[in-house]
C-alpha cells in the first residue's frame, strides 16, 4: 500500500538529522501559522502562489535560492567542522551520514540555490531591458518555478524521511546503481532533478524565445542590454544542455527501477558513458551559472562607472563565443579516466581557448571602469572583488586544463578550491550584486548600504580565508571528501579554513540584518523616483516596483542605454514628451497551473522514490488532467482600463519631474 | 502580452516554423507540396530498405550511403513539412536548427570518439 | 514610462539626431512578433531540445550496440518488414496531418478532422507493431534487461514510441478542442505546435529506421 516506506524511514536513532529536520519542522509550522492567523494566505495565494507575472516570480525564485543558500551553507560549516576535529579522530559525523551532508550540499547549492538565483534575477530583469510586458509564456514561467520548488521540497524531505544519496552531487555509477545504492537516497536525487530539470528546461525555451522575438519598438538585437545578451546565451545552453541530464538520468533511472544495464558492471554496461554524458550537461551548466553573473557584472561596472560599457560588441561576441565553446571542453572533468593522451590534448587545448573570450570581458570592463567617475555603492563592491577574485579561480583552471597537471590534482582539494573559487567569486558575487542593485526596482526601496558594504567584506576575506588553505592542502596531496585524515600538515590550513566558514557566516548574518534593518527602515530608504543609481537600461524608467504591466506604453528604443541618453537629456533642460495617448493594457490571468502541477509532481516524485505505485498514477492522471482544464481555459487575459494605466503612469511621470525640480534647485 | 495591435508588425517579415507559406493560399497548393514531400520520402525510404539488403552495391559502402539517405529525408521532411525555407522571414527558425544540429553533431561525434579510445585503453574483461 | 523625448526637442521643429547603429538587415526583431510566431518559435525550441535528448539515446546505442553479453543481436532480432510497415505508417500520418494543419488554417472541417482521425489511426497502427515488436522480443528472452544493447534499443526505440502515444492523446485533445470550441485563434496555435510535434516524431523515426534497424541487421 505504502510501497517502501515504514516508520523505519524515520530517523530516530540518528541524533543530528532528528534534530535538525525537528527544527525545520517546527519552523515551517510556525511561519504557516503566522500567516493564516495574520490572514495573508488569500493575499498570497492570489498576488504570488498563481501569480504569471515575471517580477513576482523572480522574486519567488530569488527567495527560495536565499533559503536554500542557509541549508546549503549549514552543510558546509558541518563539513568544515568535521574536517576541522577529524585529525587521528572520527569527528562528529559517522561516514554514512558525512558523505550524505557533502551530497546535499553539491545538489542544493549548485541546482536549488545557484541557478534558482540567476533565473530569478534573469525573470526579474530581462522583460524589463527589453521593453516589454511579460516573457513569451507567462504561466509557463509559473509551472517553472513551482516544479524547481518541488526539487528542493524532496531534497529536503529525505532529511527527515529516509535518506539522501552518498555519492557526491553527481551520482556516478556503479556507486550509484542499486547493487551499491540500495537505499532510496540516489532515488531523492534522480526525482528531485528530473523534476526541477523539466521545469529548468521550461525557462530555457521561454526565455530563448523572448528574447529572440519579444522587443520594444527599435530595441535590435545590437540595442540590448549586455545582460540580456548573456540571458540569451545562458538559456540556449539550458535549450542544448538540459536534454543531456535528463536522458542521462533517466538512464540510470531505468538500471535502478527496471533492471537496464546501461552502467551497470554487469550485462555489457559502460559506466564511463555516464560519465561522459553526464559531463556533456555538466560544463554548460557552470556556464550556464556564470554568464548570467558575468551580463550583472556589466550592467553594475557601467552603472557604477558612469560609462557605457566598453566594447559592447566584443562583449556579445566574446559571449556568444562562451556559449559555443562550453560544449566542447567537457572531457577536462575526467582526464584520468583514460580516453589517452591525444583525445586529452584536443580537450586541454581547448579549455584554455575557452578562457580567452572570458578575458576579452574582463578587460572590457577594466576598460569600462577607466576613465569613468566611480562610485563604490555595494553593488560596485562586488563586482569588484569579482574581478580579483574570479581572475584567480579562472587561472587555478587553466592550470587545470593541463592535462598532466590535472593527472596529480584531479578530485584533490585543489580543484575544491578552484571550482568554489569561480563559483564563489563568479556565481555567488554576481548573485549579491544583482539582488542589491535591482532590490530597490522590486521592492521600492533600497537594501542598507552599511550592512550591504560589511556583509562584502566579510565574505570577501572569509572566502579567502576558508579556500586558500584548500589550495594548498590540495598540492600537499589531501583528496576530496575526506570523512577523517591523518596527515599532521593538512591540520592547520582546514583549522584556517573552519575559520574562513565562520567569517563568511559573519557575511550571511549580515545579510539577514541588512534585509531586516532595511524593511524596517524602509521609509527612509525609499525609492521614489524608479531610478536610485543614475541607471542605464530601460528597466530603470519603470516605478519602483513597476506596475503589473510595466510599460504604460511600450517604449521607443533609438540606442544602446537609451534611458541614460534621455534622462541626462531631461536633466539639461530638454523638454519632457507629451503625455502618451492611454489605451487598455490586456495583461494574463493569474493561474494556479503552476502550483498544482508542482503538487502532482511532488506526490508523484515521493511515489516513485517510495515505490508507491497507485499514488504515482493517481499524480500521472493529475497532471494531465490539469493540462486539459488550463487549456479548456476561456478567459486567458484580463483588461486594465485606460485610465488605471494613466492614473498609473502620471504618477511616475510626476514623481519624476519633482525629482528633477529638486536637483535644479539644489544645483 | 498586451493588446494585440502591438503584434501585428512582424508577421510580414517573419515567418511561425511549421506554419503554412502564406495566409490565403489554395488549398490545393498546400496539399500538393505534401504530396511531392511524401513522395520523394517513399522514393528515399525504399531506397534504403534496398540498399541495406542488397550485394549490388560495394558493401563497406552501405552505411555511409544510408547516413545520407537519412540526411536527405530529414531535409524533405524539414521542407516539405515543416516549411523551413532559406528565406529571411524564416533566418531565425533556421539559425535555431543550425545550433541544434551543431550541438547533436557534437554529442554524438564526440561521444563516440572518446568512448572509442576510452574503451581501448580498457584492459581485457571478465565476461559476464 | 519616462516622459522624457526620444530625440530632445529644441523647440523649434528641429530634433536632435540621435546617433546608434542602424538596425540590422535581416535580424532586425524591433517590434514584438505575433502570437503565432511566438508561439510556433517556442515550440521549435522545445523540439530542438528534444532532438538533442534522442541524440543522447542514439550516442549511448551507438557506444552500447556491440554489447550483447552474450546475447541475440540486432541481426537475430529485427524484422524488417514490420519496420517498413512502421515506416509507412509514419510516413502517411505525417502527410494526414498536413492535410490536417491546412484544413484548421482553412477551417475547413473535413479536412481537419478527416486528416486528425487518419493520423490517429495510423499512429495507432504504428505503436501496435512495436508493441507487438517489443513483447515479442520480451518473451524470446531478449528483453531490455539481458544486456546493454538490449537497454540502450528498448529505451530509444521505447522513448520514441512514449512520445507517439503522447502526441496521440494530444492528438485527440485537439480533435476535442476543436469540436467544442471551433477554430479559435489560441486552439489553432496548438494545433500549430502539434503539427510541428508530429512531424518531428516522424524524422527522429527515419534516424531510428535507418541507423537503429537497417544498420543493426545488416551488421
Amino acid at each position: 500500500m505504502l510501497g517502501k516506506l515504514t516508520w523505519g524511514a524515520i530517523p530516530f536513532d540518528q541524533p543530528i538529522p532528528l534534530f535538525a529536520g525537528g527544527f525545520v519542522i517546527l519552523v515551517v509550522l510556525c511561519v504557516l501559522a503566522f500567516i493564516t492567523i495574520k490572514g495573508w494566505i488569500p493575499y498570497l495565494w492570489r498576488e504570488w502562489v498563481t501569480s504569471v507575472d515575471h517580477k513576482r516570480i523572480g522574486v519567488m525564485y530569488v527567495t527560495l535560492a536565499g533559503v536554500m543558500l542557509l541549508r546549503g551553507f549549514i552543510d558546509a560549516g558541518m563539513m568544515r567542522s568535521q574536517q576541522a576535529l577529524a585529525f587521528q579522530s572520527q569527528g562528529y559525523l559517522p561516514p554514512e551520514h558525512y558523505n550524505q551532508i557533502f551530497s546535499a550540499h553539491g545538489t542544493i547549492m549548485i541546482f536549488f540555490m545557484a541557478m534558482p538565483f540567476m533565473i530569478g534575477l534573469m525573470n526579474f530583469a530581462v522583460p524589463l531591458q527589453l521593453g516589454v510586458r511579460d516573457v513569451a509564456f507567462p504561466t509557463l514561467n509559473s509551472v517553472s518555478f513551482w516544479l524547481t520548488a518541488t526539487g528542493a521540497l524532496l531534497v529536503n524531505l529525505s532529511l527527515v524521511i529516509g535518506e539522501f544519496a552518498r555519492t557526491g552531487w553527481l551520482p556516478f555509477p556503479p556507486l550509484s546503481e542499486l547493487t551499491y545504492s540500495p537505499g532510496v537516497g540516489v532515488d531523492y536525487y534522480l526525482w528531485a532533478i528530473q523534476i526541477s530539470g523539466v521545469g529548468t528546461l521550461m525557462t530555457g525555451v521561454n526565455f530563448v524565445t523572448t528574447i529572440l522575438k519579444i522587443h520594444a519598438p527599435g530595441m535590435t538585437y545590437m540595442r540590448m542590454p549586455i545582460f540580456t545578451w548573456t540571458a540569451l546565451a545562458t538559456n540556449l545552453l539550458i535549450v542544448a544542455a538540459f536534454p543531456v541530464l535528463t536522458a542521462t538520468l533517466a538512464m540510470l533511472t531505468l538500471d535502478r527501477y527496471l533492471g537496464f544495464h546501461f552502467f551497470t558492471n554487469e550485462g555489457g554496461g559502460n559506466m564511463m558513458m555516464f560519465m561522459n554524458l553526464i559531463w556533456i550537461w555538466g560544463h554548460p551548466e557552470v556556464y550556464i551559472l556564470v554568464l548570467p553573473a558575468f551580463g550583472i557584472y556589466s550592467e553594475v561596472v557601467s552603472t557604477f562607472s558612469r560609462k557605457p560599457i566598453f566594447g559592447y560588441r566584443s562583449m556579445v561576441m566574446a559571449t556568444m563565443a562562451i556559449c559555443i565553446l562550453a560544449f566542447m571542453v567537457w572531457l577536462h572533468h575526467f582526464f584520468t579516466m583514460g580516453a589517452g593522451p591525444n583525445v586529452n590534448a584536443v580537450f586541454g587545448i581547448v579549455s584554455m581557448i575557452i578562457a580567452v573570450p572570458t578575458g576579452v570581458k574582463v578587460f572590457n570592463w577594466l576598460f569600462t571602469m577607466y576613465g569613468g567617475r566611480i562610485v563604490y555603492a555595494t553593488p560596485m563592491l562586488w563586482a569588484i572583488g569579482f574581478m580579483v577574485t574570479f581572475v584567480i579561480g579562472g587561472l587555478t583552471g587553466v592550470l587545470l586544463a593541463v592535462p598532466p597537471a590535472d593527472f596529480m590534482l584531479h578530485n584533490s582539494v585543489f580543484l575544491i578550491a578552484h571550482f568554489h573559487n569561480v563559483i564563489i567569486g563568479g556565481v555567488a558575487f554576481g548573485a549579491f550584486a544583482g539582488y542589491t542593485f535591482w532590490f530597490p526596482k522590486a521592492f521600492g526601496f533600497r537594501l542598507h548600504e552599511g550592512w550591504g558594504k560589511a556583509a562584502f567584506w566579510c565574505w570577501f576575506f572569509g572566502f579567502y580565508l576558508a579556500f586558500v588553505p584548500l589550495y594548498v592542502t590540495g598540492l600537499m596531496g589531501m583528496t576530496r571528501r575526506l570523512q577523517h585524515y591523518d596527515v599532521p600538515e593538512w591540520h592547520p590550513w582546514l583549522l584556517v579554513a573552519a575559520f574562513g566558514a565562520a567569517v563568511i557566516l559573519a557575511g550571511i548574518l549580515c545579510q539577514i540584518t541588512q534585509l531586516v534593518v532595511s524593511i524596517r527602515h524602509r521609509e527612509e530608504l525609499r525609492d521614489l523616483t524608479g531610478d536610485p543609481w543614475m541607471g542605464r537600461s530601460l528597466e530603470w524608467s519603470t516605478s519602483s516596483p513597476p506596475p503589473a504591466f510595466n510599460f504604460a506604453v511600450l517604449p521607443q528604443v533609438e540606442d544602446r542605454d537609451d534611458y541614460w541618453r534621455r534622462a541626462r537629456l531631461a536633466e539639461r533642460g530638454a523638454a519632457p514628451r507629451a503625455e502618451p495617448i492611454y489605451k487598455p493594457i490586456e495583461v494574463p490571468r493569474n493561474s494556479p497551473t503552476g502550483f498544482i502541477c508542482a503538487f502532482f509532481a511532488t506526490f508523484g516524485g515521493f511515489g516513485m522514490i517510495w515505490q508507491i505505485w497507485w499514488l504515482v498514477v493517481v499524480c500521472l492522471v493529475g497532471a494531465f488532467a490539469t493540462f486539459v482544464v488550463f487549456a479548456w481555459r476561456d478567459r486567458t487575459e484580463y483588461e486594465i482600463p485606460a485610465d488605471e494605466v494613466a492614473r498609473i503612469d502620471r504618477a511616475n511621470r510626476r514623481a519624476r519631474g519633482e525629482a528633477l525640480t529638486t536637483a535644479e534647485a539644489l544645483s | 502580452m498586451s493588446s494585440s495591435d502591438d503584434y501585428e508588425a512582424l508577421s510580414r517579415t517573419d515567418h511561425a516554423p511549421g506554419d503554412e507559406p502564406a495566409a490565403r493560399h489554395e488549398i490545393a497548393e498546400g496539399i500538393v507540396g505534401y504530396l511531392i514531400g511524401l513522395g520523394l520520402a517513399i522514393l528515399l525510404t525504399a531506397v534504403s530498405f534496398f540498399i541495406a539488403g542488397t550485394f549490388l552495391v560495394w558493401r563497406p559502402s552501405i552505411p555511409i550511403a544510408l547516413v545520407v539517405l537519412a540526411i536527405a529525408q530529414i531535409g524533405v521532411h524539414l521542407v516539405f513539412f515543416l516549411h523551413i525555407t532559406t528565406g529571411p522571414d524564416n533566418v531565425n527558425n533556421i539559425l535555431a536548427l543550425a545550433f541544434g544540429v551543431l550541438i547533436v553533431f557534437l554529442l554524438i561525434i564526440g561521444s563516440l570518439w572518446i568512448m572509442y579510445n576510452l574503451n581501448q585503453n580498457m584492459g581485457p574483461m571478465p565476461m559476464g | 514610462m519616462t516622459a522624457f523625448q526620444a530625440g530632445a526637442d529644441f523647440g523649434d521643429g528641429r530634433r536632435e539626431e540621435t546617433h546608434g547603429p542602424r538596425p540590422e538587415a535581416i535580424l532586425d526583431h524591433a517590434d514584438p512578433a505575433a502570437k503565432r510566431i511566438i508561439a510556433g518559435y517556442g515550440f521549435w525550441i522545445f523540439l530542438l531540445s528534444d532532438i538533442i535528448m534522442f541524440s543522447a539515446f542514439f550516442a549511448t546505442y551507438a557506444v552500447l550496440s556491440g554489447e550483447t553479453a552474450g546475447g541475440p543481436s540486432g541481426k537475430d532480432l529485427f524484422n524488417l518488414h514490420n519496420v517498413a510497415i512502421e515506416t509507412a505508417c509514419l510516413l502517411l500520418s505525417s502527410f494526414t496531418c498536413g492535410v490536417a494543419a491546412i484544413g484548421a488554417r482553412a477551417h475547413n472541417g473535413l479536412m481537419y478532422y478527416g486528416g486528425m482521425a487518419a493520423t490517429c489511426v495510423l499512429g495507432l497502427g504504428f505503436l501496435a507493431i512495436e508493441i507487438h515488436e517489443f513483447t515479442g522480443m520480451i518473451a524470446q528472452g531478449a528483453g531490455p534487461t539481458r544486456s546493454a544493447f538490449l537497454s540502450a534499443f528498448f529505451t530509444l526505440v521505447g522513448c520514441h514510441g512514449v512520445h507517439v502515444t503522447l502526441g496521440t492523446l494530444w492528438l485527440l485533445t485537439m480533435i476535442a478542442q476543436v469540436f467544442a470550441k471551433g477554430y479559435r485563434a489560441d486552439i489553432l496555435r496548438r494545433v500549430l505546435c502539434f503539427a510541428l510535434f508530429w512531424h518531428t516524431l516522424d524524422i527522429i523515426w527515419v534516424a531510428i529506421f535507418t541507423v537503429v534497424y537497417l544498420l543493426g541487421a545488416g551488421a
